[in-house]
C-alpha cells in the first residue's frame, strides 16, 4: 500500500497558490460584516424564542373554550372562558372609568412603529458620518423607548390592580386584579402569559434602551466618526428593530386575536 | 435599490443632504396596516376569518419592517435564505401546538369530538 503517494497527484504548480474560493476565508460571503452576521443569527435565535412562547400562548388559549355569546351570555369576567381581550384592555391613563378598548395598547404600538422610524433615520445618519444628525434621532429613539417602558409599566399596575368591579371567584370570593396564581380576568395562565410574553418583551426594550444610550454616548465622544464608520448603531438598530417586530406579533397574538 | 447604498465614506467637513423618502413610506405603510387592523377588530365579530385577516396583515408588517427597516432585502441572496428557511419551521410548530391545545381541552373538559 505504500507505493500510493497522494502528495504526487497534486500538480506542484498547484500546491503554492493560495485558495481565492468565496467560502476559503478572508471574505464576506454574504457582503456583510462579522458583528452584523451574527447579529442576524442572534435576533434568529431570539425569534424562536419568541416564537415557543406566543405558540405556547396559541396551544393554552385553545385548551379552554372561546367565549361564545349564545352559550355564556352577556361577556363576564369567568375561568370558564378565554378571555375577550378588548374587555381585559379598556382602561386609558386620565380616563378612569371610561371604556377605551384597545385605545392604551395603540398607542404603545404607535410609540413603538415611531421609535423605529427615528432608529432607521440614526442609521441612515450614520451612513452619512453626520454626527449631528445620528445624535439627535438616537435621543429620539431613546425618548420614545422609555416612553413605551413607562407604559408598559403602567398597562402592568393596571392589569395587577384590577378593574374597578370584582370578579366572583369559584369559592365565593370577590377578587381584584391578577397575580400568578390567581387573576379576574380568566384562566390562571392567561394572567401568567401576559407576565411572561409582554415582560420578555419589555426587557428586550429595556436592554434596547440600554444599548442605544450607550451608542449615544459613543457617538458623543466621536469613538464611531474616529473608527470611520457607524456600524455599531446599525447593529443596535437591527436589534431594535427586531424588538419592534417581536412586538407587531404580540400585539397581534395578545390583543387583537 | 439606489437610495440604501450611499454608504461611501463622506468627504471631511461635507456631509451629504439625508435620503430619507423611503423611510417615511414604509412608515405609513405600517401605520395604515395598523388602522386596518383597528378597524377590523370592531367592525367585525370573532371568528376564523377576522383571526386569518390578522395574522395575513401582521405578514406584511412584519415583511415591511424585516426587508425595508433591518434592510434584509437588500442583503445578499444567502443571508435572506439562511433567516427565512429556519422560520419556516416554526408554522409547523404553531398548527401542531394549536391542535394539541384543542386535543387537551376537550380531553381535560371531557368533550367527545
Amino acid at each position: 500500500m505504500s507505493t500510493i503517494s497522494t502528495t504526487q497527484t497534486i500538480p506542484d504548480s498547484a500546491l503554492d497558490k493560495p485558495r481565492t474560493g468565496t467560502w476559503d476565508g478572508g471574505n464576506e460571503p454574504f457582503k456583510a460584516s462579522y458583528g452584523k452576521l451574527m447579529m442576524w443569527f442572534f435576533l434568529l435565535s431570539d425569534a424562536f424564542t419568541f416564537a415557543a412562547f406566543l405558540t405556547t400562548y396559541g396551544l393554552i388559549r385553545h385548551r379552554y373554550a372561546a367565549f361564545d355569546e349564545k352559550i355564556h351570555g352577556a361577556f363576564k369576567f369567568s375561568t370558564d372562558y378565554w378571555p375577550v381581550p378588548d374587555k381585559v384592555f379598556n382602561a386609558f391613563p386620565g380616563l378612569h372609568g371610561m371604556d377605551v378598548p384597545l385605545g392604551f395598547v395603540a398607542l404603545m404600538t404607535m410609540i413603538l412603529i415611531f421609535s423605529s422610524v427615528t432608529m432607521v433615520l440614526a442609521v441612515e445618519a450614520g451612513h452619512r458620518m453626520d454626527k449631528a444628525d445620528v445624535q439627535k434621532w438616537l435621543l429620539w429613539t431613546i425618548l420614545f423607548g422609555a416612553t413605551f417602558l413607562s407604559s408598559q409599566a403602567w398597562e402592568w399596575s393596571h392589569f395587577i390592580g384590577g378593574h374597578e368591579e370584582p370578579t366572583i371567584m369559584a369559592d365565593g370570593t370577590r377578587f381584584f386584579g391578577a397575580n400568578l396564581t390567581m387573576n379576574q380576568y380568566g384562566p390562571v395562565l392567561f394572567a401568567d402569559l401576559f407576565f411572561f410574553i409582554t415582560g420578555f418583551h419589555g426587557t428586550h426594550v429595556f436592554s434596547g434602551v440600554c444599548l442605544l444610550v450607550y451608542c449615544f454616548i459613543a457617538t458623543t465622544n466621536g469613538t464611531f466618526e474616529k473608527r470611520g464608520h457607524y456600524e455599531m448603531v446599525e447593529k443596535v438598530g437591527l436589534y431594535w428593530h427586531f424588538v419592534d417586530l417581536v412586538w407587531v406579533f404580540v400585539f397581534t397574538f395578545f390583543y387583537l386575536v | 435599490m439606489a437610495n440604501h447604498v450611499n454608504t461611501a465614506p463622506a468627504q471631511v467637513g461635507e456631509i451629504p443632504k439625508p435620503n430619507t423618502g423611503w423611510i417615511w413610506k414604509t412608515f405609513f405603510v405600517l401605520v395604515g396596516i395598523t388602522a386596518l387592523e383597528f378597524v377590523f377588530v370592531f367592525a367585525m365579530d370573532p371568528s376564523t376569518l377576522r383571526n386569518s385577516i390578522f395574522i395575513i396583515l401582521t405578514i406584511f408588517k412584519a415583511f415591511f419592517i424585516v426587508a425595508e427597516f433591518m434592510h434584509l432585502k437588500h442583503e445578499t441572496k444567502g443571508l435572506i435564505w439562511s433567516i427565512m428557511i429556519p422560520m419556516a419551521l416554526l408554522i409547523w410548530l404553531l398548527v401542531a401546538l394549536v391542535t394539541e391545545g384543542n386535543a387537551i381541552g376537550a380531553a381535560v373538559d371531557n368533550i367527545v369530538t
